[in-house]
């Protein structure tokens, strides 16, 4: 056996960067586990509660940039109750000891106070970059207190974020005389925003490259960012029914034509058709475009624009698209990788505009088409079948039926079939959604065919516990899977025992599990954490009935830590 | 699949309880029937499911109403859209609902009246580019000094001038209020040709208009005015 010195170890070692490729090397042997860990600059943490944030930093003393994920993907959508906990502070509290060189933070779903975000400005001397998506619980006094401190201040990133709208004092605290910003994203503040000292910064940010504005800032304080620079490569608007629209048309005009390097642009809140001409001269070096916040133009003018992206690599769209609109994208955009068409009208009664044909005319012309996000009234199997069969290569299927169990539009027959063709031709899915009439079938198709599937999310289908079971047997890879309002009980919870230790996360909602059996798995599995959520009804665990008693969410996910300590009232951790 | 794995597929599920045959994985469309019958009865298990008659198994039925509640009840993060995107959308909708005023809009020599919703626009040069794209396919807005606008039809040469009626059922010229102010004002929008627009005092000599300020188009006027006066008076003597 050849010796290498851990010198070179740890020189092949920096060639990867991946998680998963460093997680397998760390596995190899003891010596090269220490050399990975010591060597390791940047950590991704899945889940909050799986491993104490005092462990991480032991493991891995030279961090530089550390990401956090917290609360379920449930939690989205309204299903999982406010004071879940998910709280940043432990996290922060512990870079804050242990690793002062930190650069980089990432927080997904999580809790972030104003307290948090100002003991990371000034603990941090060295950081470069705040992301949070998703998160909550801050307000504009807490960016003012990153935006003043924090001096190498790179990227700040605010991601659908719900944040207090205390003013926008916080644009004036960036550095003066002049910041090394590269990309600044508040596009989810809902307040008013200083137009004038946006410009400002603007102007003294000479690295700015992606600029995402929240809707309040009018148009004609976009015009005038847009004539102080010239390299943006990603713009998010304000919203175009805001501002001396007059004025400001043809300083846009100008703006946008000298953005030669622009890729990506989304915003165009209540954008309506007046303003296409004035984005046409960046459509054609378009790779990234979202028009989705723009109910109002009208799909001739939105399939116009489109028809001349043939760059275009990524596409979000409103329904109001049409069939007629998805068929001009799939002759123009031959290059898109992927497509997200949502419903105008989130409200499940009205009709779309889109059905199978769209879906189909996109694959038909679209074959490097990878993700798909698609909202529709209607689906049918041939159409699903004919998509599975133009697109091999897609990884990411997200069909969202609109109404709960809608069979396939032409037969009437359940949907089993079609999602069944997906699973089996697209040999690289990695992540599934499903919707529309299902029974176990379309579940044994799964377990047989989905071998690179990593996240299942599953809503009003299934009929009988084999469904689960034959998932959890059969998808060697699966991560996270997360089921709500299906017909899934105790049999099909503890038949996948075994599974749940490979799982990042199981998450079920309104299925048929009761209390006894997460009861009886948590006993089994000790590595596990078992929450149970129960709103309504206050559960006494002494009492033989409640045993019996459905639950109305459980979140399994494997841990290193343990029972968590912050839990509100309503989980009970069994 | 041959009909060999098929087989000896069944034969070893057989043990477990699973009939593999009745649910292969046959990727044909739907409702075809098939030649076996076991596959056959698949397909009418299927049809019986998803047409929901009443002398249904029990167990299925019980097993099927736990599921999907009925579809007319709103159901909790269905459709999954993010809060963030249905509060935006909700936002522009609600603003974009909440006052639609149609007026009708007459031009002179078309055969029929359209209707324009003025919420819709921000202000005149939206609203004159809508009414262009409603009613002529080339034109151009000639903006005649600092506020009058007119609509050219560039195939006939003809040019529009816009009006509208208000509250006090008075012919206006549009252009000349505030937007807000005119959207409240106006009842019934009329384009009506440069030719006939004789007392707003847009006509005539429009080729030395287009040149000047509106305040040296009055002046303009009144000196044409006297020349034209003059003129009749030389022929009439």
């Amino acid at each position: 056996m050849v010796y290498f010195p851990e010198e070179v170890v740890e020189y092949i070692l920096g060639f990867l960067t991946s998680h998963r490729d460093r997680n397998a090397v760390s596995l190899v042997c003891r010596s090269w586990y220490h050399v990975e860990r010591l060597s390791r600059r940047s950590v991704l943490v899945c889940n909050c509660y799986a491993v104490r944030p005092e462990f991480v930093h032991a493991r891995f003393p030279r961090l530089r940039s550390l990401s956090v994920k917290g609360k379920p993907r449930f939690a989205d959508f309204g299903l999982v109750p406010a004071g879940w906990g998910a709280t940043a502070e432990p996290w922060v509290e512990a870079c804050a000891a242990e690793c002062p060189g930190l650069e980089e933070l990432r927080l997904k779903r999580m809790v972030v106070s104003d307290e948090c975000l100002r003991l990371l400005a000034c603990s941090f001397p060295n950081f470069r970059s705040l992301v949070l998506v998703c998160c909550e619980g801050f307000s504009t006094d807490g960016l003012a207190a990153v935006a003043t401190s924090c001096r190498f201040i790179k990227e700040l990133e605010l991601h659908e974020s719900l944040v207090e709208d205390r003013g926008s004092h916080w644009l004036e605290c960036f550095p003066k005389p002049s910041t090394l910003l590269e990309s600044l994203n508040f596009s989810c503040l809902t307040g008013e925003v200083n137009g004038h000292a946006l410009e400002k910064l603007v102007a003294r940010s000479p690295n700015l490259r992606s600029l995402r504005l929240n809707r309040s800032v009018p148009l004609d304080v976009l015009a005038r960012i847009l004539s102080h620079t010239h390299r943006l490569v990603d713009l998010c608007t304000g919203s175009f029914v805001r501002g001396n629209i007059a004025d400001a048309y043809s300083g846009l005009f100008n703006g946008f034509q000298h953005c030669s390097l622009l890729k990506g642009l989304s915003g165009l809140w209540d954008a309506t058709s007046w303003f296409i001409p004035v984005i046409f001269p960046v459509c054609k070096n378009l790779t990234c475009l979202n028009l989705s916040y723009a109910p109002m133009v009208r799909s001739t003018y939105l399939i116009e624009f489109i028809r001349h992206c043939k760059k275009l690599r990524h596409l979000w769209v409103l329904d109001h698209i049409g069939d007629g609109g998805l068929k001009i994208v799939a002759s123009s955009c031959v290059e898109l990788e992927e497509l997200r068409v949502f419903p105008a009208n989130a409200d499940v009664r009205a009709s779309t505009a889109v059905t199978e044909e769209g879906l189909v005319s996109i694959s038909a012309g679209c074959d490097k088409l990878q993700y798909v996000l698609y909202f529709c009234q209607r689906m049918t199997n041939s159409a699903l079948i004919t998509v599975a069969k133009n697109c091999p290569r897609l990884k990411s299927f997200r069909l969202c039926i609109i109404k709960p169990g809608s069979p396939d539009a032409v037969t009437g027959q359940s949907m089993d079939e079609g999602f069944g063709a997906i699973v089996h031709s697209c040999k690289g899915l990695r992540r599934l959604s499903l919707s529309g009439l299902l029974t176990d079938i379309v579940f044994l198709y799964i377990g047989m065919y989905a071998e690179r599937l990593e996240m299942l999310s599953v809503a009003f289908a299934g009929d009988t516990d084999d469904g689960m079971t034959y998932v959890l047997n059969g998808c060697k890879n699966l991560k996270k899977l997360e089921i709500r309002d299906s017909p899934f009980g105790d049999s099909a919870l503890l038949a996948g025992m075994h599974k749940y230790e490979a799982l990042r996360s199981l998450s079920m909602s309104s299925c048929n599990v009761t209390l006894g059996g997460c009861k009886s798995l948590a006993a089994t599995m000790p590595s596990l954490n078992v929450e149970v959520m129960n709103e309504a009804v206050s559960i006494d665990e002494a009492d033989e009935n409640t045993n019996n008693a459905k639950v109305e969410k459980v979140y399994i996910y494997r841990t290193v830590a343990g029972p968590r300590g912050d839990a509100p009232e309503f989980i009970s951790i069994v | 699949m041959s009909v060999e794995t098929e087989r000896s597929s069944t034969e070893s599920s057989a043990a477990s309880g699973l009939d593999f045959e009745e649910t292969a994985l046959t990727l044909r469309l739907p409702g075809s029937s098939s030649s076996s019958s076991s596959s056959a009865a698949a397909v009418e298990t299927d049809r019986k499911r998803a047409a929901s008659i009443p002398d249904d198994d029990p167990d299925r039925r019980s097993a099927a109403a736990d599921s999907p509640p009925s579809p007319k009840a709103r159901v909790v993060g269905w459709p999954p859209v993010r809060s963030f995107r249905k509060n935006a959308l909700a936002a522009s909708a609600s603003a974009a609902a909440s006052k639609a005023k149609f007026v009708k809009v007459a031009v002179d020599g078309a055969p029929y009246l359209r209707k324009v919703d003025l919420e819709a626009y921000p202000g005149y040069d939206q609203l004159l580019a809508a009414l262009q794209d409603k009613f002529f396919s080339h034109f151009t807005i000639r903006k005649v000094g600092n506020e009058e606008m007119k609509l050219v039809d560039a195939v006939s040469g003809t040019e529009y001038v816009p009006t509208y009626e208000d509250k006090d059922g008075d012919w206006m010229l549009v252009g000349d209020v505030p937007w807000k102010m005119f959207v409240e004002t106006c009842q019934r929008l009329r384009l009506m040709k440069s030719s006939e627009a004789v007392n707003l005092g847009t006509e005539s000599s429009w080729s030395i208009v287009l040149f000047l300020k509106a305040a040296d188009v009055t002046f303009c006027m009144a000196r044409l005015s006297i020349f034209c006066k003059n003129l009749i008076l030389l022929f009439l003597f």
